[in-house]
């Protein structure tokens, strides 16, 4: 097994489905009474937050106590974090108390890989900048693996700001390492020839999201944040909706059996329309749950033996 | 004191021997000469460097001008350009004239002054350029480094009213707008590691804008670190045509890559970052051809915490005085002649030091060193002279072992040991 | 524990008959044991135990026409030893149908050896449920025990050295049924 998780990239084939097959079973245990379970006992698993972000420090928190792990949340407000310490002697810190696995979440791309130079525990990115967020790609093939049988050959199209989203990063990495068919989606602005060059061989990349949904089995939508309109990405919010957005009379044009995904948090009316949101082909809300049983199989893979 | 360097090659022809007295190189032997064994080594002018940073004053925790100076020494280096993006900036006489008497005080190489364009390295008011030009420090380089001089009406003035004093700009090219976040070279690697790229394009344009004002006014223009194959042809076209421009190149510039970011260490982090394979073989090829007329090592010392930390974090720059010959010895092997001219001798007509880049004959100013190119050196970041220790090539095995270094005729490095 | 090398010398101590006749035999002792297997429950442990429950199942209810419910029960999140070992994957916990709570379980595995699977089973099903009593059926039985833990149906006692081990094929999981004693450290 892996030490690290750092990047989708640490993961082949056979290890990527030994993590979703272990969520399974982790799935299956979470509807039992107890559902505690005590294989870390004993291991101390720390969540170092340097941003918000309440729906994925509660997911692995819920992750790491289910399997008995001492939890401990350290996050940026209001700790020595926020007086100006640095990510060295925060880890140092850490190392000294004895962390087995440091869940970090950074604005700063690669803090995870500098992370693990620091401290003799694993390292579990949950998301990086604009780099990566590799336990949000391995919920999303789980979600599409659980929904539609399968992932080899499958057709997913990731549509939106691929420039900036871990997310998109994470998932292409994943998913074409599984053998899905990948095609990116978005105004050529946040899809600019360098993530087409360095995605080719794997991706395909389109600009026009009607001529896309037809052939698509699942269609990811992506956070799009406004920020990027300040930014000249694309002209305004409205123009965005309508070039790239996901409304009720594009979401008919996908086949009967596709499936409709967004790793949250949602602008409802910008990238995904809030019919669409709550159709039965989304899986937003069973994106969440699967988080939990996808981040109890990466900890306990990563920290479960020797 | 005098010196007698047995059997030494200049610039490797024949083995000679070299003899140095009262701080020029002499045509006979002092009888109270110190004999020096040059057996294998080779004799080249005494280094200049365009593009220091040595920090003083201001962060004297990464460098002060006497430890860079010993840093240079030891590169083989006699002459160096301190750049002006010091706190307080050396944008007055006054400042230029401090770093240019503490390095006379530390009396390991000549420290030039580089003067700040525009005051307060802020690209808005022109600085009192004349002032550092007729000051004790005798600036002739100014350079606003580490920020563009982005405004073309003020780089226009800048190039014209340095004509007075045979001064020139060095300009750091880069159309900030498109650098806005940038940490690395954008392109497939960048894109992988989802840090925000820094185009070439950035470079290019600025380039191409001040070799057009260069020519528009007549006047001469330096460019500072060249890093693209784009850039190299910009100044292809513009020498081609006539314009008076200069260019440098750094050593860094002309071995690593970009794909160095895959690791997320801060040492690569560098500005302009480090480029593609292609690139790097444009520019070596640019320096063969003499389109880029000098190696600079944009020596940019850091203080441990300012590249012990994550990527975005860190500051761009890496130490270079130590390095840059063995890299391009590593690069370009014993093409002498080539080597005297892009470190030595070009980089001093560019700087208007009249004592360095000379050639090794009797009368000259004794401004040389001694290298063995035979032996090889496993780069240890805590053996540098430099007070800092962000070099990228630590464990690197490279060639070439500086083993004295001669100021106006003094030792200040013998035995591969700097003299004090 | 020192495992014998895989070109160790072997020794077949049931061939595939004998092994069916064991397995017959601990079906009838389960019938007359538990007054004819009402309220009764198997679980096979992953990853052997799980068909030779399935198997126990099939013999009772060809002996008598009873249908004994089958389950699964994987420990290996409650192992002792988890940190000893690389990560082991994970085998499949399903419970029958109707559960386990109030009913007589009877915990099947191949081999007996430490104890150490045993307890960890035992700490499993308090988690899955509340089963009336606990019960456990092994096909080999091979000593050497560290916890205090003894079977109900043995189907061999196999009298056996540390250095040596036990292996269980079956052809659900390993493509032909027989138990063969690995031979010492050589």
């Amino acid at each position: 097994m892996i030490k690290h998780l750092r990047s989708a990239a640490d993961l082949d084939a056979p290890t990527a489905t030994l993590i979703l097959d272990t969520a399974a079973e982790m799935a299956a245990l979470s509807g039992r009474e107890v559902k505690k379970l005590p294989a870390l006992r004993g291991r101390t698993v720390v969540n170092l937050f340097y941003e918000d972000s309440t729906r994925t420090r509660i997911s692995f928190e819920a992750a790491a106590k289910r399997l008995s792990a001492d939890v401990i949340n350290f996050s940026a407000k209001g700790s020595s974090v926020s007086k100006g310490e640095s990510l060295k002697d925060t880890a140092l810190t850490l190392q000294a108390m004895g962390a087995d696995a440091v869940v970090i979440r950074h604005s700063a791309s690669g803090a995870p890989h500098r992370l693990a130079n620091w401290v003799d525990g694993s390292v579990v990115n949950a998301g990086d900048g604009t780099h990566e967020h590799p336990t949000q790609a391995l919920l999303d093939a789980y979600t599409m693996r659980s929904r539609l049988g399968r992932l080899d050959g499958l057709k997913v199209a990731i549509v939106g700001d691929v420039l900036h989203s871990r997310v998109a990063r994470s998932n292409v990495l994943l998913l074409t390492t599984l053998g899905a068919q990948v095609t990116l989606v978005g105004p050529p602005t946040l899809i600019p020839l360098d993530v087409a060059a360095a995605l080719a061989e794997k991706t395909q990349v389109s600009y026009d999201l009607d001529a896309v949904l037809p052939d698509s089995d699942v269609v990811m939508m992506l956070r799009v944040q406004t920020e990027r309109m300040q930014d000249s990405y694309f002209p305004s919010a409205r123009e965005y909706s309508r070039r790239y957005g996901l409304d009720v009379a594009r979401m008919k044009k996908l086949p009967e059996h596709a499936i409709v995904m967004h790793p949250g948090p949602m602008n409802r009316g910008m990238e995904i329309a809030p019919e669409v949101a709550d159709s039965p082909r989304s899986t937003i809300v069973e994106q969440v749950a699967n988080g939990v049983s996808v981040r109890m199989a990466v900890l306990y893979l990563l920290l479960g033996g020797k | 004191m005098a010196y007698l360097i047995k059997g030494v090659s200049i610039l490797g022809a024949a083995p000679a021997d070299l003899f140095l007295k009262d701080g020029v190189i002499s045509d006979k032997a002092d009888k109270d000469a110190e004999i020096i064994d040059g057996t294998g080594l080779v004799a080249l002018p005494g280094l200049v460097d365009v593009h220091t940073h040595l920090r003083e004053p201001g962060r004297e925790d990464a460098e002060t001008v006497e430890t860079g100076s010993r840093a240079a020494a030891l590169g083989g280096y006699t002459a160096v350009c301190a750049m002006a993006n010091t706190s307080p900036v050396a944008d007055t006489a006054g400042v230029v004239e401090q770093v240019w008497r503490l390095g006379r005080e530390a009396g390991l190489v000549d420290v030039q002054p580089i003067g700040a364009v525009t005051v307060g390295l802020a690209g808005k008011q022109m600085a009192e350029l004349g002032a550092m030009a007729t000051s004790a420090a005798n600036v002739r380089i100014f350079s606003d480094d580490g920020f563009c001089v982005a405004d073309p009406k003020l780089m226009r003035r800048a190039l014209e009213y340095v004509k007075a004093f045979d001064g020139v700009i060095a300009q750091h090219a880069e159309e900030h707008r498109l650098t806005e976040g940038a940490q690395m070279h954008e392109g497939e690697v960048s894109t992988r590691l989802g840090l925000t790229g820094w185009p070439a394009v950035a470079e290019e344009a600025i380039i191409a804008r001040d070799v057009l004002l260069a020519e528009h006014v007549g006047s001469r223009l330096h460019v500072c670190h060249v890093s693209t194959a784009g850039s190299v042809e910009v100044l292809r076209q513009a020498k081609a045509r006539g314009v008076r421009v200069t260019a440098e190149v750094t050593p860094h510039h002309l071995l690593l890559t970009d794909e160095l970011a895959a690791g997320y260490d801060p040492v690569y982090k560098v500005n302009p970052p480090l480029r593609t394979r292609r690139d790097v073989d444009a520019l070596r090829q640019a320096l063969l051809d003499g389109v880029i007329d000098v190696v600079a090592t944009d020596h940019a010392p850091h203080a441990v915490q300012d590249k012990e930390c994550e990527w975005s974090h860190a500051r761009p720059g890496m130490l270079g005085l130590e390095t840059a010959l063995p890299i391009v010895l590593s690069i370009f092997g014993p093409q002498w002649e080539l080597i005297a001219d892009r470190m030595s001798r070009a980089p001093a007509r560019i700087a208007g030091l009249a004592g360095h880049g000379g050639d090794l004959t009797a009368g000259s100013p004794a401004n040389l060193t001694l290298v063995d190119p035979s032996a090889r050196r496993v780069v240890d970041p805590s053996e540098l002279a430099s007070r800092s220790r962000n070099t990228p090539y630590a464990g690197m095995t490279l060639p070439g072992r500086i083993v004295a270094t001669f100021l106006r005729g003094e030792a200040t490095v013998l035995d591969g040991k700097a003299v004090k | 524990m020192a495992q014998p090398r895989a070109d160790a010398p072997s020794k077949i101590i049931l061939a595939e008959s004998d092994l069916h006749r064991v397995v017959d035999r601990i079906a009838h002792q389960i019938l007359e044991k538990t007054s004819g297997a009402t309220g009764t429950v198997l679980l096979g442990i992953p990853t052997r135990g799980v068909p030779l429950a399935h198997r126990l199942a099939a013999r009772i209810h060809a002996f008598e026409g009873v249908e004994v419910p089958v389950g699964s029960l994987d420990i290996t999140l409650y192992r002792d030893d988890l940190r000893l070992k690389a990560t082991r994957a994970l085998g499949r916990t399903e419970l029958p149908p109707g559960g386990i709570d109030g009913l007589r379980v009877i915990l099947v595995d191949d081999v007996l050896f430490s104890g150490r699977s045993v307890r960890a089973a035992l700490d499993a099903l308090n988690d899955v449920g509340r089963p009336s009593s606990v019960q456990l059926a092994v096909l080999v039985d091979r000593g050497h025990r560290q916890l205090p833990i003894r079977a109900d149906y043995v189907g061999k006692n196999i009298p056996t050295a540390l250095s040596e081990s036990v292996k269980v094929t079956l052809t659900e999981t390993d493509g032909a049924d027989e138990v063969k004693l690995l031979g010492g450290l050589s």
